[in-house]
């Protein structure tokens, strides 16, 4: 709180600042927590001379009030695909200056293609990470939990059937606490389009989250990374570098506990982390230069080895970690792409048939 | 004659200037921002900065102000409301159906009503703690007194962020509490506290108990104790002294700490966020997830405009008291 307090007073003083200078060297980012190594935002301002201000945010929610409510002081911001084209209508970003950006050369055709959904044109963001949202689970664990039988660990049934979950429970269950991601899931696993705008649709998927609520020990957006490491937990519906997070710290801790990630063969969904510059943003010059600097291709590499995260950039590829470029879970064959879905912003009324079956699920109200 | 009056004059300047300033205080931060608020409870959502129709422009003075009152709407309110028109429904048809299907839906009564409750049960549970610690502080002998004092407000020293934080390191699953029954042997399997109900409680009765200490050991230390030492020579025993003398002197302070707990843990949001589990129901969560989730800062707006009128009401019987009080005093 203090830190984020700090980082508020001092994005104020910039903004106050730049009034007088043209553009004071500096640039006002605010990321997701745990999402970027550190030496790069040092090797930034060795190159550029720009200092790099630093803020984190873990939640979508939280990021998109600050923006709507105007005057953040933020130059980078990082909202996911569904979040950023909701913010694109509501005037919240700038248009990329392209001209300024000659490394947008290095970005995968493929992603920029799929990122059209949120921001058509690609015209204001580029693609920081991609990832899927799917099961983190302790291999050990789940197989003593099902008496020594296979479990079916590449299958929503996993999660979706009652009495898996209920084995599972005494192990351990974590969800995310985003019902962006979480229906999308259960809708799919229905045999429905995880896209639907439906109510209807919506609320049966939230039946189906009922059924298995009682099994599932908490809804946490970033406790479950520990908790999967320190063996706490069994099974985690997560983000995907998140739980290879988990997996590496693990092994680092050398605890005796293992880690995977699986993505259930009726698929998951794909997601998007789009670096966007806000319309107010005090030093936007800065802000591109930043933006054309993380598409260098060793630079957004070095960011990839470091949060087992996937990149939209398709020159890095050749300089990524074997266990990164080799992992299906952080880079699924061309195959298992085909079964990712991705899902579009809800309308107002929609959103909150969504927030509050959310609530109800959670709560049991 | 002249001189009276400027003394007079100057008198009621001064006295002016002692009143307006906390009557200035109270408009700046606290009517303009809740008119603000009320303001934007009349608004419509919109996909834009802010994220609400009709914005005041103040540059264009009264016509926009006047253009917004004429598109404010009460939708919200309405909206808010349908869930008692249930509770009223049912009350009138008495049924038992009726109170499964009330646990059915009305959201914000329920946080209203589950706040309202968690806040009632913690003020109690700190009044009962908190009682026998003020009697025993204004008990103290006069040289341990003032530091008796300080260590109740030590805790305020540290940020309530932290404090709050602290207790997830005791109450969890192989926390310190835990460890200490089992190493005890009071239990053999860990108790599961955090993320409950139970958390909430400990957690609120530890972050508000120093207010209700304050003001009790400032009612019980002022109490004269000749009137104790007559109740004795009298022949009346030490209970009956307590029941008939201490405690309905000590009322006022017993009514303010009350307040002054019960007040601030209705509309708490940190200690359930951090302490809860996903099934506390708290009318800050409620609000919460209304401003960030739905992005429905008119509904929200609405929400908040309640929980005060909620506070308001016990305030004013509060006040109302105080002044029945003074005026038997008298």
């Amino acid at each position: 709180m203090r830190i984020l307090f700090t980082a508020t007073v001092a994005a104020v003083a910039f903004v106050a600042g730049s009034a007088i200078a043209q553009e004071d060297k500096v640039v006002n980012v605010y990321n997701w927590s745990d999402y970027i190594d550190e030496s790069i935002l040092e090797d930034f301002t060795k190159e550029t001379g720009i200092k790099v201000v630093y803020d984190v945010f873990d939640s979508n929610e939280v990021l998109e009030t600050k923006l709507l409510a105007g005057g953040t002081g933020y130059d980078v911001v990082v909202p996911t695909g569904s979040f950023l084209s909701r913010q694109i209508k509501a005037g919240v970003f700038m248009k990329l200056d392209k001209s300024k950006l000659p490394n947008l050369k290095n970005m995968w055709p493929e992603i920029q293609k799929r990122i059209e959904k949120y921001d058509p044109g690609n015209e204001y963001s580029i693609n920081y990470m991609w990832g899927t949202t799917a099961f983190g689970y302790n291999p050990k664990m789940v197989k003593e939990a099902f008496g020594g039988e296979e479990a079916p660990v590449d299958n929503w049934d996993l999660l979706f059937k009652p009495e898996n979950a209920e084995k599972l429970s005494k192990c351990g269950i974590y969800v995310l606490d985003a019902p962006t991601e979480v229906f999308p899931a259960a809708l799919n696993y229905l045999g429905y389009d995880p896209d639907s705008k439906d109510p209807d649709k919506i609320r049966e998927a939230a039946a189906l989250w009922k059924k298995i609520r009682p099994y599932i020990r908490k809804f946490h957006n970033s406790e479950y990374i520990n908790a999967l490491a320190n063996g706490d937990i069994c099974l985690a519906l997560g983000w995907s570098g998140d739980v290879l997070q988990a997996r590496d710290r693990a092994a680092e801790a050398d605890n005796g506990v293992t880690v995977d990630f699986s993505i259930p063969k009726q698929g998951a969904l794909m997601w998007f982390d789009q670096m966007a510059i806000p319309a107010d943003a005090p030093h936007p010059d800065n802000a591109l230069t930043f933006l054309n600097y993380i598409m260098k291709p060793e630079v957004i590499a070095k960011a990839s080895n470091y949060v087992y995260y996937a990149n939209g950039n398709l020159a890095s590829q050749k300089l990524l970690n074997d266990d990164v470029i080799n992992d299906p879970a952080i880079y699924p064959s061309a195959e298992a792409m085909k079964h990712l879905y991705t899902v579009t912003d809800y309308p107002p009324k929609v959103n909150r048939v969504v927030t509050r079956e959310w609530t109800s699920v959670k709560s049991g109200q | 004659m002249r001189t009276v009056l400027s003394v007079l004059g100057r008198r009621l300047a001064s006295r002016w200037w002692v009143i307006g300033v906390p009557y200035a205080w109270l408009l700046f931060f606290f009517l303009v921002p809740f008119l603000i608020v009320i303001k934007i409870s009349l608004s419509g959502v919109a996909i834009a900065i802010p994220p609400y129709v009709p914005t005041i422009d103040l540059a264009q003075g009264w016509a926009s102000i006047r253009d917004a009152i004429s598109q404010f709407s009460f939708d919200n309110y309405v909206w808010l409301t349908e869930g008692w028109a249930s509770i009223r429904d049912a009350i009138s048809q008495f049924s038992f159906d009726n109170y499964v299907w009330l646990t059915e839906d009305d959201l914000y009564w329920k946080s209203y009503l589950s706040s309202v409750i968690i806040a009632g049960v913690s003020t109690i549970i700190t009044l009962a703690i908190g009682y026998p610690l003020a009697y025993g502080m204004a008990r103290a002998k006069p040289e341990w007194r003032p530091t008796l004092v300080m260590l109740v407000i030590l805790p305020f020293w540290t940020s309530f962020l932290i404090r709050v934080y602290a207790w997830i390191g005791i109450l969890k699953n192989e926390g310190l509490l835990n460890q200490l029954l089992l190493w005890l042997g009071v239990i053999n399997e860990p108790l599961i506290i955090l993320n409950t109900n139970w958390a909430v409680y400990i957690g609120i009765v530890y972050s508000y108990l120093p207010f209700m200490v304050l003001p009790l050991y400032a009612t019980l230390e002022k109490l004269d104790l000749s009137l104790l030492e007559a109740a004795e020579d009298l022949g009346c025993p030490p209970w009956k002294a307590f029941w008939k003398i201490t405690l309905p002197l000590s009322l006022p302070g017993v009514l303010a700490g009350c307040f002054l707990v019960f007040i601030p843990a209705v509309g708490e949001f940190v200690i359930p966020d951090i302490l809860g589990g996903s099934d506390t129901l708290m009318i800050g969560k409620t609000l919460w997830v209304e401003f960030f989730r739905n992005r429905d800062w008119p509904v929200s707006s609405a929400v908040a405009v309640i929980l005060l009128l909620i506070l308001v009401i016990p305030i004013v019987l509060f006040q109302n008291q105080q002044q029945k009080m003074q005026e038997r005093d008298k």
